[in-house]
């Protein structure tokens, strides 16, 4: 297995835990957390990728492509915190399903 | 925070299990599909990085060879800014110090690296012409200085207004839309610099992207650091 591969295979994997999370878990924060562990593993390809090349520099393009995506990554983790909070300041829950939440608490749950 | 049920229900889990192997499956077959060695565009970047007005490749593709990027991530940046300030239901726009009492020690820490790490932005910002740096890294040292000295108690200073900031939110996009504008103008298509002042135009483009990156950056950081009880008092007492 070539270096390439292992960071490929590793991206993959944190690609798809991220999602995992993404669908099951129902609190914002955790939401947000697993986008993030998602791109991490989107930076992660691009970074083996770029290490193809036969010469001591990696390819500049997918190294760019990174620091292009790390940008946005922060801009939409802060507009996605946002929104959560200010979900959270009108209904009271930090998730989606506000209605649901607040009958696990009266049940105790 | 009220308690959240930390997890679906068993079945939406089996379910996103299942999904999450399937896709997990088809991106291992995809990754490993990917040629062994393939040198991408790195020969033609190189072949033409004479032409781009620095000697950093990675400067070179951001700012010159795919200049559309970056200037529609700075777009984003902004955007993301503008959304972040209108949904604060505290004042947008305030940048009040998010620690009332900090620690002497810190506060004092903090003056002492707010200047080093405004000089530590300015090299990364000349050295990204040549070496590893530029506009982004620059602009989150200059992010980081901020975050610190919000840390430390210090507020927004008197001098900068809530205009102010936001002008150097948004000054790094309208320099480098104007730029690519203009190199249209000048008689290119949009973003072409014209090869005897691309040095200099991608210079000055980087120097306003570093002030536009650094102030969003903290405002991100203000707009969303503030105490989510108060916010909802208020939020409650606007109703």
């Amino acid at each position: 297995m070539s270096q390439t591969d292992l960071y490929t295979l590793t991206g993959a994997a944190l690609f798809v835990i991220g999602l995992y999370a993404l669908i099951t878990r129902p609190h914002l924060l955790h939401k947000v957390l697993a986008l993030n562990i998602s791109s991490a593993g989107v930076f992660f390809v691009l970074v083996g990728i770029a290490r193809r090349v036969a010469g001591p520099t990696p390819d500049p393009l997918p190294h760019a492509m990174v620091l292009t995506g790390i940008v946005v990554t922060v801009s939409s983790t802060a507009f996605a915190l946002a929104l959560a909070k200010r979900i959270y300041a009108e209904t009271g829950a930090a998730a989606l399903d506000p209605v649901d939440v607040a009958a696990e608490e009266r049940s105790g749950g | 925070m009220p308690n959240v049920t930390p997890k679906s229900p068993f079945p939406v889990r089996v379910a996103a299990l299942a999904l999450c192997a399937g896709v997990g499956v088809l991106l291992a077959r995809a990754v490993l599909a990917i040629p062994e060695t393939e040198s991408g565009l790195a020969p033609l970047i190189d072949a033409n990085l004479s032409a781009s007005g620095v000697k950093n490749a990675v400067t070179a593709v951001l700012l010159n060879f795919r200049g559309y990027d970056t200037l529609l991530e700075i777009a984003v940046l902004v955007l993301a800014t503008i959304g972040v300030l209108s949904l604060s239901v505290t004042q947008p726009g305030t940048w009040a110090p998010v620690a009332e009492q900090a620690d002497p020690v810190l506060s004092a820490l903090a003056r002492f690296l707010a200047p080093v790490m405004v000089l530590v932005a300015g090299y990364l910002l000349w050295a990204g012409e040549h070496a590893p740096g530029g506009a982004f890294q620059a602009g989150s040292v200059i992010g980081a200085a901020g975050v610190l000295l919000a840390l430390s108690g210090y507020a927004r200073p008197v001098w900068v207004s809530r205009f102010a900031l936001r002008a150097a939110i948004s000054v790094g996009f309208i320099v480098f839309l104007g730029t690519a504008v203009g190199a249209m103008l000048a008689g290119g298509t949009l973003l072409e610099y014209p090869p005897d002042y691309a040095k200099t135009l991608m210079i000055v483009v980087e120097t306003w992207l570093t002030v536009s990156i650094g102030a969003i950056l903290v405002s991100l950081f203000i707009a969303s650091a503030s105490p989510t009880e108060e916010m909802r008092w208020r939020s409650e007492g606007y109703r």
